[in-house]
């Protein structure tokens, strides 16, 4: 599933495409946040990957209670990396008290057309029920 | 993959069991629907019945290749808490 052509050729690695969810505990303030955020961005960079897209879905209600919480912080990282890089950043999340769950995915082609067409608002406009066209 | 159809916008999908006498088909296929959000979580609420669990094909009429799809992100969605592994009443 890598998307062979896109990376730079002047690069030996090849970069991927993933995505990381990760839930915040709810009890740090927006400064601690900001710290924590900072810190994967840092990360993510430091070793080579670059960063695509950045999300914050704020305090978010949880589907369930973890840990005993209703709520988390969802911060959501879009990054092409080399791919072991992924287990260091997990081991970073599973130390990382103030990370109550993360998900990491790679991408597809598809996936990564997807979303930059729902960064680009492509999937909002019209049609009473929320896209039907899905990404291409 | 199959070809793009150009999707007719207003369909009307019947996801319940109860459905008219209508042939089912993979809304997946006919909108060229390439991949699935799972964090989408109002999309994927039509492939859950209201106790959260997954709908088999033969109810929703999705294809095998993106049924298997759906359901890869509906366990995902749980994971991260955006759909939840059980419920009483989620619609």
């Amino acid at each position: 599933m890598a998307t062979k052509t896109k990376s730079k050729t002047t690069e030996s690695v090849v970069l991927k495409d993933y995505e990381s969810v990760i839930i915040f505990t709810p009890v740090l303030n927006d400064e601690q946040l900001k710290d924590a955020v900072a810190k994967y961005r840092k990360l993510i960079t430091d070793e080579g990957g670059e960063l695509v897209h950045e999300e914050n879905w704020g305090l978010t209600k949880l589907a369930y209670p973890m840990q005993k919480k209703s709520t988390g912080f969802y911060i959501l990282f879009e990054y092409r990396s080399k791919p072991d890089f992924i287990s260091k950043f997990e081991l970073a999340f599973r130390r990382d008290e103030r990370i109550m769950r993360y998900l990491t995915v790679s991408l597809d082609k598809h996936a990564v057309i997807y979303n930059q067409r729902k960064r680009n608002g492509e999937f909002n406009q019209g049609k009473k029920d929320q896209k039907q066209e899905g990404a291409k | 993959m199959k070809k793009k159809s150009n999707a007719t916008p207003a369909m009307v999908f019947n996801t319940m069991p109860e459905a008219p006498q209508k042939k089912k088909f993979c809304r997946f296929k006919k909108n060229g629907i390439k991949y699935l959000d799972y964090k989408d979580a109002n999309f994927l609420l039509k492939f859950v019945n209201d106790q959260g669990k997954v709908l088999p094909r033969r109810l929703t009429g999705t294809s095998l290749k993106y049924q298997r799809k759906v359901a890869q992100a509906i366990k995902r969605a749980r994971h991260i808490a955006v759909l939840p592994f059980t419920g009483d009443s989620l619609k």
